[in-house]
């Protein structure tokens, strides 16, 4: 830290003194305010705060948050301090007050929004990014996403000293991350098919079989993985295979798990002393956590879009416990609810579905049409009353699970 | 062609009405390029008002490396990205299939980047000029900015369709040649930039409303439907009030 210029260290004096005020007055958990005041002090300070650590970026549409967590739970598993936005403030001011939080942290493990990974890049110069997947989402503030893939591509190929550890299975990540000076290939998995049918190369349509993907016209196929995730288990880059074991639950956080362990890989902590500190991850930012509430067990699942709701859909419990959905159209999730369309509800069919949030008629419509009955309710706590004690599994959109959160108190 | 995958077909079991030798045929164009914000409700919309009133339905999913069906009676083009949409344009030109069914009386039906194909011409990823299909007699370019937002629109008196609700997002400006006919007068949103939302001329009808844009605007389903196989049943009222108490909760979001 002493080796900040003056106007830096004043900045990020000031930006952490704010970050205190905001958390004593509840406005806020101060990861984002901080680094505002920092940054309007100081444009650069990113770049400042970020000079002379090993930088790891996490970026794509989702388990973003998630994988943050766990890449800072394996690299941590070196011994040394980790600086990281662990609460998903994703942007600029985010990274600031993450990296003035741990001044002395040798390691920062960032979670990135996709739309700024070029600018992420240019100011932290890290030494690892990694790029998990891309599908639709909010599609009424965010970028097409071809045009993501795009910027990430030029991005990688302008900093040809960044090693990229990108996920094989999703053609337009591994199209982007092919302009990497260096890469490390995970076969993560892709579930959600809806937006990668064509090439990111030439556009004609992509075959898909058990080896992959390929472009049957311009040849650009699915490069070789040196660490896979096969159901339940992690084929390591030697060769090794490993139960993951983890706490968490799902496909999609397996997959992240791998990523996860590549990077560690990467800084030299090998799978069987980073695997064990990822085991102990049990909940990120409130997602996943089982809250009481009058004698239920509530689960908290966040699905922000559809290849979200589609790994949401493989956690639900299979006893069949009754199921909340929540849906909001708020800024933070997008006004326009057209995706509901994109999301396949008939697999809750068998289930007691229980509908709430600001646009839960939305959701009425659409569960209809999917012959899937349901019961509206005005928030979590009618729903709750409803229901027999025992297990009910919540899906919510961003701002719903916020109010969710909130509703359910400090223990969520 | 692939029968429609998961999530394409609700569970209601109609069954053919006895005037009806063969089932009514729903065609999804280049769903792998031209899909991009739950424009499959449209389908699942289409084929749950016939089969509702007993009209048997084949649905069939035409992706880019596939001929298009000759013998289709309702084709529906979707939204999607710039780059997509200029592969879609040059396949369905050299492929021929969606302009002869429209010239033999089919009904198409196209929302946002799947309407501008349908015209003389469209703005490409640079704004350049990209032949369309000329089907329905539009040109579009680039606007200065974009349309994002919940739209209203009144339609063309004509067509017997209420008042349109939806949700618009695009950068596109259209100009409508002498034979195509405006859809709708805008009361909320951008449309075609000058006032008017969407075209129609016969059985080919586009809009800038995106995605499920025939969830919210039933009776222009039933307009579709109608161009394809004649007059309609009336649906049970358990059916229609879901759908009515959404129309009426963003018709009052819009007024608010």
């Amino acid at each position: 830290m002493s080796k900040l210029p003056l106007r830096a260290r004043l900045a990020t004096t000031l930006g952490d003194a704010a970050t205190r005020v905001s958390r004593l007055t509840g406005r806020g958990d101060g990861s984002v305010i901080g680094g505002v005041i920092g940054l309007r002090l100081a444009p650069d300070l990113l770049a400042q705060l970020a000079a002379g650590r090993q930088v790891v970026l996490v970026t794509g549409t989702n388990g973003k948050t998630t994988t943050t967590r766990l890449v800072t739970a394996a690299v941590g598993s070196l011994g040394l301090e980790v600086a990281s936005n662990a609460f998903g403030a994703n942007m600029a001011s985010g990274l600031v007050s993450a990296l003035s939080g741990a001044p002395d942290a040798p390691y920062a493990v960032l979670e990135v929004d996709e739309r700024y990974l070029p600018a992420m890049i240019e100011a932290t110069r890290p030494r690892v990014v990694v790029l998990l997947n891309l599908s639709r989402d909010q599609m009424d503030r965010a970028a097409e996403i071809w045009m993501v893939a795009r910027m990430w591509r030029e991005a990688l190929a302008e900093h040809q000293d960044v090693h990229v550890v990108a996920n094989a299975d999703d053609p337009l990540v591994a199209w982007a991350a092919m302009a990497a000076g260096n890469a490390t290939w995970v076969g993560a998995g892709q579930r959600w098919h809806e937006d990668s049918w064509c090439c990111p190369e030439c556009g004609s349509h992509l075959r898909r079989d058990e080896l992959g993907w390929r472009c049957g016209e311009c040849g650009l196929a699915r490069p070789t993985a040196q660490w896979v995730l096969d159901g339940g288990s992690v084929i390591g880059a030697l060769g090794g295979v490993r139960e993951l074991g983890l706490t968490l639950p799902g496909r999609a956080n397996r997959s992240n798990a791998v990523m996860a362990l590549a990077v560690a890989g990467l800084f030299g902590a090998d799978v069987d002393q980073a695997l064990p500190r990822l085991r102990e991850v049990t909940s990120v930012a409130g997602r996943y956590t089982t809250v009481q509430r009058r004698g239920r067990s509530l689960r908290l699942l966040l699905a922000k879009n559809p290849a979200g709701w589609l790994e949401a859909f493989d956690v639900l419990d299979p006893a069949r416990p009754p199921v909340l959905l929540a849906v909001n159209a708020q800024i933070p999730d997008g006004k326009d609810t057209s995706w509901l369309w994109d999301v396949d509800y008939r697999v809750l069919r068998g289930r007691r579905v229980l509908v709430a949030g600001e646009r839960r008629i939305d959701l009425a419509v659409r569960l209809r049409a999917d012959d899937v009955p349901f019961e509206l309710v005005d928030n979590v706590d009618a729903a709750v009353d409803l229901v027999p004690a025992g297990p009910v599994d919540v899906i919510a959109n961003y701002t719903a699970f916020q109010q969710i959160r909130v509703a359910l108190g400090r223990q969520a | 062609m692939t029968q429609t995958g998961p999530g394409g077909s609700p569970a209601g079991s109609g069954s053919a009405a006895p005037d009806r030798p063969s089932a009514l045929r729903l065609v999804w164009i280049y769903p792998d390029l031209l899909s991009t914000y739950g424009d499959r409700g449209n389908l699942i919309m289409l084929e749950r008002r016939a089969r509702l009133r007993g009209i048997a339905v084949e649905s069939v999913q035409v992706n880019s490396d596939q001929a298009v069906p000759a013998q289709g009676d309702i084709y529906l083009l979707g939204g999607g990205e710039d780059l997509p949409q200029v592969l879609a344009a040059r396949r369905l030109r050299a492929d021929g299939g969606l302009a002869a069914a429209a010239a033999r009386g089919a009904v198409v039906f196209a929302v946002c980047a799947g309407y501008q194909v349908l015209g003389s011409v469209f703005g490409g990823a640079e704004g350049e000029p990209v032949d369309g299909l000329e089907i329905l007699d539009i040109s579009s370019g680039r606007g200065d900015r974009r349309g994002v937002g919940e739209v209203v629109a009144d339609v063309d008196p004509g067509l017997g369709v209420d008042r349109l609700t939806g949700f618009e997002n695009h950068q596109g400006v259209t100009r409508l040649g002498p034979s195509a006919r405006p859809l709708a007068r805008v009361v909320h949103g951008v449309g075609n930039g000058d006032g008017t939302e969407g075209a129609y001329a016969g059985r080919v009808l586009g809009t800038y409303l995106h995605g499920p844009a025939l969830v919210r605007n039933p009776s222009l389903a039933d307009l579709l439907l109608t161009w394809a196989t004649g007059p309609l049943a009336a649906l049970a009222e358990d059916e229609e009030s879901w759908t009515r108490r959404l129309r009426a909760e963003r018709l009052a979001a819009m007024s608010a």
